[in-house]
C-alpha cells in the first residue's frame, strides 16, 4: 500500500492508483473535464493539476494521469494550483463562443460552473478564434465547433464505451473538429445517434435539438424510470417540464452503466402525449362501422354483460384475454387474474410467442 | 438469462452469438460486446446474414437459417471426438449424457457443415475456441426459437453448454436475449395457458387450490389456449370473445390474412389499447390505457432484474391505468376485487410466488437496493436476488441432456417459391413502430420497408438496388425496396418486420413450434420480382 496526505489528510492507497482516484477515495473533489472513470485519463484539459510534494521537491500534474509514490503530499486548492486552472480556462474561453444566452446548454455548462468558481467573467486574450460552421447533419442533435473545447470526451465515449468508433479528432489547431471521416458530417459515418457522445460533453458543444425547448433551470422534475423498448432494461431518467416530457438521459443503471441507444433517447417519448393518443373510451357503432366517443360507464357496462353473456351461453373456454409484453408486471398479473377470475378461463397469454 | 448482461460481457474469454444481433436488437447489449472484443475476448458469430458484429468475429459461421440443431449438435461430436468435454462437471452436475452422445455419433463436422452449408473447419474451430474458453457464454436470440424446432434450438444450446461445463459461473451460462422490454415479467406473472406467476403449473397438484384459496374464486383447472392456437378457434367459433391488451397481432403475428379473418370471426372483441392500430380498428369497444410513462410499476429484463417503471406525467383526456380497468371489469362481472395501488398489488404477487416473495417496490426504492433492481428468484425479504443461477445444482437438480435430432424447416423453397426469407428487427424501430414511429427523426432515417437480396439472386433476376420489387409467399404479395449485397447468402433474403407498407407478415407462414407454439417468422419460401 501506498501512503500519502492529500489537503492534509492521510489516505492510504493500492500502488498504481491516481492522485485522482485517491483523492475521490478521501472524498475530496478535483475538478475535471475530459476525465471519464473507467477509461485511460484523456490527460488533455489541465483542469485537474494539483501540487505535490515528494523529497523537498515540488511540481504542478495531472491528478487524472499521476500516479501515487509513497510520501506525496498532494495539495488541491494551493495558489499556485488555482493560479494554473484559471489560466487552463483564460486559454479555453479564448477560443470559445462566450453567448450563453443563445447556449442550450446554459446552466447545465460544466466550463461554466468552473468559469464561475474560479471568477472567470471573459478570455484575457485576444485573437483569432474558430470559425467552422456548426454541423446540423445528425437528425437529433448538432455539433457547435464554436463551443467545443477539444476534450474528447465525445470521441472516447463513442470508440472506447459504445465501442462505434464513429467520430475522431480532424485537422490541427483552429481548424480542429470533431466528426467523422471522411466528410468531417456526422451523419455521413457510421454514428447510430444513440446521442452518449452528446451526454458526455461537458459544454453546448454538443447538444439534442430538442434543448432548445427547455433550459436546465426550468425543469420541474426528473424521474428514473426503465426504458420502454427492448429486454436490456437501460435505466433512464425522463425529464419533465410544464407536464411534459421534454427530454431523456442516461442513468447508472446495471445492465446499461449510463448508455442509452437511439430509441431510448429519442424514440421513448413523443409517442406519450401524441396527438394520436386515444383519450377516451370508444364504442363501434354497428351500423356505421364508426368508433363513437363513449363513457366509460357505457363501455365497461357494455363489455362486462358481452363477456359474462358468452361465458353464460357457452362457459369460460369461449373467452380469452391476452397481455402485453411492453407493459408492467402488475397490469399483467391484474390481466391474468381477470381471465382467470373472472372469464372463468385459463385463456390467457403474452406476445411472447410472437 | 442464467446469467447477468455484465458479467458475459465484462467476465468472458469469448462469446458465442447465435441468431443474435444486438447492435440493433438490444444496442446497449451490443456496446457491451463491442467492448468485450475489443478487451480482447473472441466472438464467435454464429449468423445467415453478415451482421456488423461479423466484422469483429473470430469466426463467423454463415449457415443456413433453420439449421440450429444441426449446429449445436455438431459442436458436441467435436467436444466428444477432440477430448473437449468436462468430464467432471457431466458427472456430478448432468444425467442422460449417454443419449446426447449417441445423438450426436453422426453429426460429424462434415455432415453438419453440409447441413448448415458452412466450412467444417471452422467449425471445428469455433467449438475449440468456445469449449477451451475459461469463461464463455453463448448468446442466443430469435434467430434460435422462431423456428419450427425453436424449442429444440434452445435445448440444444443448453446440451452445448453443459458438456463443456459453462455453466453456473460468471461470464457463462445460456442468455436468452429476449425480445420486448417485459416479455420476461409477461411470463413470470403467469399470462400463460399452462402456468400461473412464478412458473406454478396448473397440471402441478394444489397449485389451482392454492390460487382459489388466494383469490377466493374457484377456478378453471384446464390448461388453455396458447395465444397462436386461439386464432383458428376463433375462426372454429370455440373463442368468441376476446380482449387484447396493447398488442397488435393484425401486424405482428404471421400470415396477416389469417389473423384478420380469426379476429372478424368474433362475437365481441375488446382492445386496451393507446393508438388506433391495425388491430384495434377491428375491436367493438376500445378503452385507452396507459403508457409506461404514466404509470407506476415494475419491468423484468432479459437478466430477470425486476426495475422500477415511475409516473412522469398525466396526459390531457380520460385515459385510466390499466390495472383500474382490470379491475372495474373484474368487479362489473361479479368478482369482488378491491381497487389497489400498484405497490399493493406487487405485495400481492409476492405473497402468491415463491421467486417474488422478496420483491416489493419499497424494497425496489430502498437503499439496499440502491436502483439495481433484483433478480428473481428472491425467495425472501432479506434475499440478495439471484445473478446467476444453476450455481452448485441446477433448478431441476442435474441437468438432464435432452438429445434433438436435426428437422428441416417447414416451408423450404422450391421452383414456384425459390428464395428463402428471414424476418428480424433493425436498429432504429421497435416492432409495429406503434412507438417509435412517433419520432420524426427516426422516420426520417429509417421510414419505409426493403428487401435485403443477394447480389447473386438479384443479377439473375436484373433487379438493381433501390429499385421497388414485388415479394409473394403462398400466403400473400407485398411491395418493398430492394437492398442489394452480399449481406445474405445466395438463396436467401431478408426483410424487417415493422412497417405497415410492405408488411413481411402478409408473407410469413405460421408453421408452429410443436412445444411452444412460436411461429416460423425465421424461414419461409418467396418468390421476388421487379414490381409492375
Amino acid at each position: 500500500m501506498i501512503h500519502l496526505t492529500i489537503d492534509g489528510i492521510p489516505v492510504e492507497v493500492e500502488k498504481g492508483t491516481t492522485i485522482l482516484q485517491a483523492a475521490k477515495q478521501a472524498g475530496i473533489t478535483i475538478p475535471t473535464l475530459c476525465y471519464i472513470e473507467d477509461l485511460l485519463p484523456d490527460g488533455s484539459c489541465r483542469m485537474c493539476v494539483v501540487e505535490v510534494t515528494n523529497n523537498g521537491r515540488s511540481k504542478i500534474d495531472t491528478a487524472c494521469t499521476l500516479q501515487v509514490s509513497e510520501g506525496d503530499e498532494v495539495q488541491t486548492m494551493s495558489e499556485k494550483v488555482i493560479d494554473s486552472r484559471k489560466k487552463t480556462l483564460d486559454l479555453l474561453l479564448s477560443d470559445h463562443n462566450v453567448h450563453c444566452f443563445s447556449c442550450e446548454a446554459n446552466g447545465d455548462c460544466k466550463l461554466q460552473d468552473l468559469c464561475f468558481e474560479y471568477g472567470l467573467e471573459e478570455t484575457s486574450y485576444e485573437g483569432e478564434m474558430t470559425s467552422l460552421p456548426k454541423d446540423e447533419s445528425n437528425k437529433f442533435f448538432s455539433y457547435d465547433p464554436s463551443l467545443c473545447i477539444l476534450c474528447h470526451r465525445c470521441v472516447n465515449t463513442c470508440t472506447e464505451i459504445v465501442g462505434r468508433a464513429a467520430i475522431d479528432t480532424m485537422e490541427r489547431g483552429f481548424q480542429s473538429v470533431i466528426g467523422a471521416a471522411p466528410e468531417k458530417v456526422w451523419a455521413e459515418g457510421t454514428c447510430e445517434s444513440c446521442g452518449n457522445c452528446v451526454q458526455a460533453c461537458p459544454t453546448g458543444a454538443l447538444s439534442m435539438k430538442r434543448r432548445k425547448k427547455y433550459r436546465a433551470y426550468q425543469v420541474d422534475k426528473v424521474v428514473r424510470t426503465t426504458c420502454p423498448h427492448c429486454a436490456t432494461g437501460c435505466q433512464m431518467d425522463l425529464i419533465v417540464k410544464d407536464g411534459k416530457i421534454v427530454d431523456v438521459k442516461g442513468a447508472d443503471g446495471p445492465s446499461n452503466r449510463g448508455l442509452l441507444c437511439v430509441k431510448g433517447r429519442s424514440g421513448s417519448f413523443d409517442f406519450v402525449d401524441h396527438k394520436t393518443r386515444i383519450r377516451h373510451p370508444l364504442i363501434k357503432n354497428k351500423e356505421t362501422g364508426e368508433f363513437e366517443q363513449a363513457t366509460w360507464d357505457e363501455a365497461l357496462d357494455l363489455v362486462a354483460s358481452k363477456f359474462s353473456e358468452i361465458k353464460t351461453n357457452y362457459g369460460g373456454d369461449a373467452l380469452a384475454g391476452f397481455a402485453c409484453s411492453r407493459s408492467t408486471n402488475e397490469d399483467i398479473y391484474m390481466l391474468q387474474k381477470m381471465v382467470r377470475a373472472a372469464f372463468g378461463s385459463n385463456n390467457t397469454d403474452n406476445c411472447a410467442r410472437v | 438469462m442464467t446469467n447477468t448482461i455484465y458479467d458475459i460481457t465484462h467476465e468472458s474469454d469469448a462469446i458465442m452469438l447465435v441468431g443474435s444481433n444486438p447492435e440493433e436488437a438490444h444496442p446497449v447489449i451490443g456496446m457491451q460486446v463491442r467492448q468485450a472484443v475489443a478487451r480482447g475476448a473472441k466472438l464467435i458469430v454464429v449468423d445467415p446474414r453478415d451482421i456488423d458484429l461479423s466484422k469483429k468475429a473470430t469466426i463467423h459461421l454463415k449457415l443456413r437459417p433453420g439449421t440450429n440443431v444441426a449446429f449445436a449438435n455438431g459442436l458436441m461430436h467435436i467436444f466428444i471426438e477432440e477430448g473437449l468435454v468436462d468430464q467432471k462437471f457431466i458427472e456430478e452436475r448432468t444425467e442422460n449424457f449417454e443419449a446426447m452422445k449417441e445423438m450426436v455419433k453422426d453429426y460429424t463436422p462434415e455432415k453438419v457443415a453440409e447441413i448448415c452449408q458452412i466450412d467444417a473447419d471452422q467449425l471445428r474451430e469455433a467449438a475449440r475456441i468456445y469449449a477451451t474458453a475459461n469463461r464463455a457464454p453463448i448468446m442466443y436470440c430469435l434467430g434460435v426459437t422462431e423456428h419450427h424446432t425453436g424449442t429444440e434450438g434452445v435445448m440444444s444450446l443448453s446440451n452445448v453448454a453443459m458438456m463443456v461445463g459453462k455453466i453456473g459461473r460468471p461470464g457463462c451460462g445460456v442468455n436468452p436475449i429476449r425480445g420486448q422490454n417485459n416479455v420476461q415479467g409477461a411470463c413470470d406473472m403467469g399470462a400463460s395457458p399452462n402456468q400461473f406467476t412464478g412458473y406454478q403449473n396448473i397440471a402441478a397438484p394444489g397449485i389451482v387450490e392454492k390460487f382459489e384459496e388466494a383469490w377466493g374464486v374457484k377456478l378453471n383447472h384446464e390448461i388453455g389456449t396458447k395465444a397462436t392456437d386461439c386464432f383458428p378457434k376463433m375462426i372454429s367459433g370455440d373463442i368468441k370473445g376476446l380482449l387484447i391488451f396493447g398488442e397488435d397481432p393484425v401486424r405482428t403475428d404471421p400470415n396477416t390474412h389469417h389473423v384478420i379473418k380469426a379476429l372478424e370471426s368474433l362475437d365481441f372483441f375488446v382492445v386496451d389499447e393507446l393508438f388506433m392500430t391495425e388491430t384495434a380498428k377491428l375491436a367493438d369497444v376500445i378503452l385507452p390505457g396507459r403508457s409506461y410513462a404514466e404509470k407506476e410499476g415494475t419491468f423484468t429484463n432479459t437478466e430477470r432484474r425486476v426495475q422500477r417503471v415511475r409516473k412522469a406525467v398525466e396526459i390531457a383526456g380520460e385515459t385510466r391505468p390499466d390495472t383500474w380497468i382490470f379491475t372495474e371489469i373484474m368487479n362489473r362481472m361479479g368478482y369482488p376485487q378491491p381497487h389497489l395501488t400498484p405497490a399493493q398489488i406487487m405485495d400481492e404477487i409476492a405473497s402468491v410466488t415463491p421467486s417474488f416473495a422478496g420483491i416489493s417496490h419499497e424494497r425496489l426504492d430502498s437503499e439496499e437496493v440502491g436502483g439495481k433492481g433484483l433478480q428473481w428468484p428472491c425467495i425472501s425479504k432479506d434475499h440478495p436476488g439471484t445473478p446467476i443461477m444453476h450455481v452448485g445444482k441446477f433448478a431441476r437438480g442435474l441437468g438432464y441432456f435432452r438429445p434433438a435430432a436435426y428437422k428441416p424447416s417447414a416451408e423450404l423453397p422450391d421452383e414456384e417459391y425459390p428464395l428463402l426469407m428471414m424476418t428480424g428487427r433493425i436498429l432504429y424501430h421497435y416492432n409495429a413502430c406503434a412507438m417509435t414511429d412517433k419520432t420524426e427523426g427516426i422516420n426520417e432515417i429509417a421510414g419505409s420497408s426493403f428487401i435485403e437480396l443477394n447480389t447473386a439472386d438479384a443479377n439473375a433476376l436484373g433487379i438493381l438496388d433501390g429499385e421497388l420489387v414485388s415479394v409473394s409467399s403462398r400466403r400473400g404479395t407485398i411491395q418493398a425496396e430492394a437492398r442489394v449485397s452480399g449481406k445474405t447468402n445466395k438463396g436467401e433474403c431478408w426483410m424487417p418486420f415493422h412497417y405497415l407498407e410492405g408488411s413481411c407478415n402478409w408473407l410469413t407462414s405460421d408453421a408452429l413450434d410443436g412445444i411452444s407454439s412460436t411461429p416460423e417468422y425465421k424461414v419461409c419460401a418467396v418468390k421476388v420480382a421487379k414490381a409492375e
